[in-house]
């Protein structure tokens, strides 16, 4: 609605993906050097679609989401491939154009709900203040649709709630809030970067379901990013897992867990606690660090945290190759014949974790 | 409203915690007669008498305290020897509204100016704007006020004082606002700016720093997030939240003025303020002098901090819910 009377976008062409990042690439200036922390990332996002970009801390998957938001304002900073949302390339785009893409057309969401809102107005004055940055409306007809979106994101009572300054909320209704703010203006794409991290189990479950629901509700597709692969199996239809700035491995989220092709993806896998059956005494974790960009090795970045690291890993890092429809991993072994074995359902945990939250 | 009840209370009791502070120091200390002190240099015998009399100095200290705070705020009749039974508070009264308009004056200018300097710099981080400001900045603090009056008073009154440049500057002291506004403000407008050159200096570098810092918060990426103009998130999450801790600084360094620091500046431009009165009781060692501007700085340091409070409760909603 918004993008069709403002003319800078084109209506929805089903042939053209919603987002499509190929071979991004950003790196900063650190010690005289240009260090990459993101390589060469690729992947698509159809219209009211679920990705969730997983990784450990590090990983690059915000300064991806930074990246495509146009919000690395670092000096020197380097961002090249291409970013098109609806076709529109975004890399390079000047930055009073991309200004009036975000939070319109692409929102975002952030991790701590707390420190994400400013400290000094009201959530009803912030919600009002973007809806008036991008629409010609008076200031009740915002106040309006805040509390009206305010009352569909759940919170409770939403005319007084509008009135409360952040501080004055729990964490939970706080990250409802920043939802109601980053759909205010009914954005097509919504980025939510680790939105439930900060949140408590039951709140976490509750935000998860009302991120869900948004694609049936507003048709907005979700970027989720999380280090949290029970978030992911969850949530999303499609999952990529970044190592070290680099797409270890990206597919359908069911064929990722049932048949993960890379090392880091299974193991990642092996570190969620099992819901049924005899607990564990030690939960299996990952030995080692991922590498610092600084020193990345030379061929796969996971080598060395890798149990089936061999010699043909260790010289340049291993291309993705396909493994089944829209299922790629960064990994030399499918190729030589010994791929890692399928995991059973009852290490699956899609649709376990949400049923097992009240 | 209650909170409001609750911080008068707590000012008062600084008060008198002050004041009591205050009279120990001056009247209490071990191995000086008071006595002596107030009656001034080669007092005769029977001054004295009448000295250790009237103050109560041959009575208990909790006595002499009740008699010396009546003096200066009840029957305001504290007088001084030193300068032949002049009366104290009322000079007190009559130099107040000097110093007031003084560092009133000042405030303005170092206020817009400092929020002006400091945003435009932060703005403009690592250009040579900015850099040229902070450099600016430096250099006002580390001019001392008293040289920067007399070179003012050297350049305004003296050497160019015939040029069109400064005919219009009237000679030192202090024309009240009742008698030629205009005048009142030809008087103040060079102290004014002497005053407030160091103040520039600091506020406008605190503030570049704090905006600086502040780039880096969350909200402020969530700011640009919404897609909001750069100058929007500048001035209206980044300085909003910043006046936070400006307002703090702001009130102590205005107190301290009000009560007596700007003593420098008024007697470089010979403003008879309460500065200047300190300034004569030192030099003339003129004790009841002495101990009323030193309460009377006292007073407006606390009901100043008193002030800044309620404005952050206005300015912060995080402290409004906590009291």
């Amino acid at each position: 609605m918004c993008s069709l009377t403002h003319g800078c976008v084109m209506p929805a062409d089903p042939t053209i993906p919603l987002l499509d990042v190929s071979d991004l690439c950003v790196s900063f200036p650190a010690g005289g050097r240009m260090v990459p922390i993101v390589e060469h990332v690729s992947f698509t996002l159809p219209e009211a679609g679920i990705l969730g970009l997983v990784g450990e801390s590090g990983s690059g998957k915000s300064v991806t989401a930074m990246a495509i938001m146009g919000l690395i304002d670092t000096p020197g900073v380097r961002v090249s491939g291409s970013v098109r949302f609806r076709g529109r390339e975004l890399v390079g785009l000047p930055p009073r154009q991309i200004r009036r893409l975000r939070g319109r057309d692409i929102a975002m969401i952030f991790q701590d709900p707390m420190t994400a809102f400013t400290p000094v107005y009201t959530i009803g004055w912030q919600i009002d203040e973007q809806i008036r940055a991008h629409e010609r409306i008076s200031r009740t007809q915002a106040r309006a649709r805040t509390v009206r979106i305010l009352g569909e994101m759940g919170v409770p009572d939403p005319e007084r709630m509008a009135r409360r300054y952040p501080h004055q909320l729990s964490g939970g209704l706080r990250q409802r809030a920043m939802i109601a703010m980053a759909l205010s203006c009914n954005p097509t794409l919504l980025i939510a970067d680790e939105p439930t991290t900060a949140l408590d189990v039951t709140v976490q479950a509750q935000i998860l379901d009302l991120i869900r629901s948004l694609r049936g509700t507003y048709g907005s597709s979700v970027l989720l990013i999380t280090h949290d692969m029970g978030v992911v199996a969850q949530t999303c239809d499609s999952t990529l897992v970044l190592y070290s700035g680099r797409v270890a491995e990206t597919g359908p989220s069911d064929r990722v867990f049932s048949h993960p092709g890379h090392p880091y993806t299974a193991a990642l896998l092996d570190s969620i606690p099992p819901l049924y059956g005899p607990r564990p005494d030690r939960l299996p974790a990952i030995a080692g660090a991922p590498p610092v960009p600084m020193a990345r090795p030379p061929g796969c970045a996971f080598g060395p945290r890798c149990a089936h690291v061999h010699a043909a890993c260790t010289t340049t890092p291993p291309a993705l190759l396909p493994l089944g429809p829209d299922h790629e991993a960064a990994c030399v072994l499918p190729a030589e014949g010994t791929p890692l074995p399928p995991r059973t359902a009852a290490d699956w945990p899609i649709d376990t974790i949400g049923d097992a939250c009240p | 409203m209650t909170a409001l009840l609750h911080r008068a209370g707590q000012t008062l009791l600084v008060l008198f915690g002050v004041s009591v502070l205050v009279f120990g120091v001056f009247f209490a200390t071990p191995g000086a007669d008071p006595t002596a002190r107030i009656a001034g240099r080669n007092a005769s015998p029977q001054i004295m008498e009448k000295v250790r009399h009237e103050y109560g100095f041959d009575r208990p200290l909790p006595v002499q305290y009740v008699i010396m705070m009546k003096k200066l705020f009840i029957t305001r009749d504290l007088a001084s020897y030193a300068n032949r039974g002049e009366r104290v508070v009322p000079e007190i009264m009559q130099a107040a509204p000097v110093t007031a308009c003084l560092v009133c004056g000042a405030a303005f200018i170092w206020v817009t100016m400092s929020i002006a300097m400091g945003t435009v710099a932060a703005a403009m981080k690592d250009t040579w704007v900015d850099r040229g400001l902070m450099m600016l900045g430096l250099v006002g603090i580390s001019i001392p006020v008293f040289w920067l009056g007399e070179v003012a008073n050297l350049v305004t009154q003296n050497r160019y004082h015939d040029t069109w440049l400064f005919s219009w500057v009237p000679g030192l002291g202090y024309v009240p606002f009742s008698q030629s506004p205009l005048g009142w403000f030809r008087a103040l407008v060079i102290p004014w700016t002497v005053l407030a050159v160091m103040f520039i200096g600091i506020y406008s570098r605190v503030l570049r720093t704090d905006l600086v810092t502040l780039a880096g918060e969350d909200f402020i990426r969530t700011a640009h997030a919404k897609g909001l103009s750069p100058i929007r998130v500048l001035l209206w999450h980044g300085l909003r939240t910043s006046m936070v801790t400006f307002v703090s600084l702001f009130g102590m360094d205005f107190a301290q003025l009000v009560g007596g620091g700007a003593l420098l500046t008024e007697v470089v431009f010979g403003l008879p303020g309460v500065g200047r009165l300190t300034y004569r009781a030192l030099t003339t060692l003129d004790l009841p002098v002495i101990m009323a501007t030193v309460m009377y700085s006292a007073v407006f340091v606390v009901l100043a901090n008193a002030a800044v409070d309620v404005i952050y409760v206005f300015l912060d909603p995080r402290v409004r819910d906590a009291s």
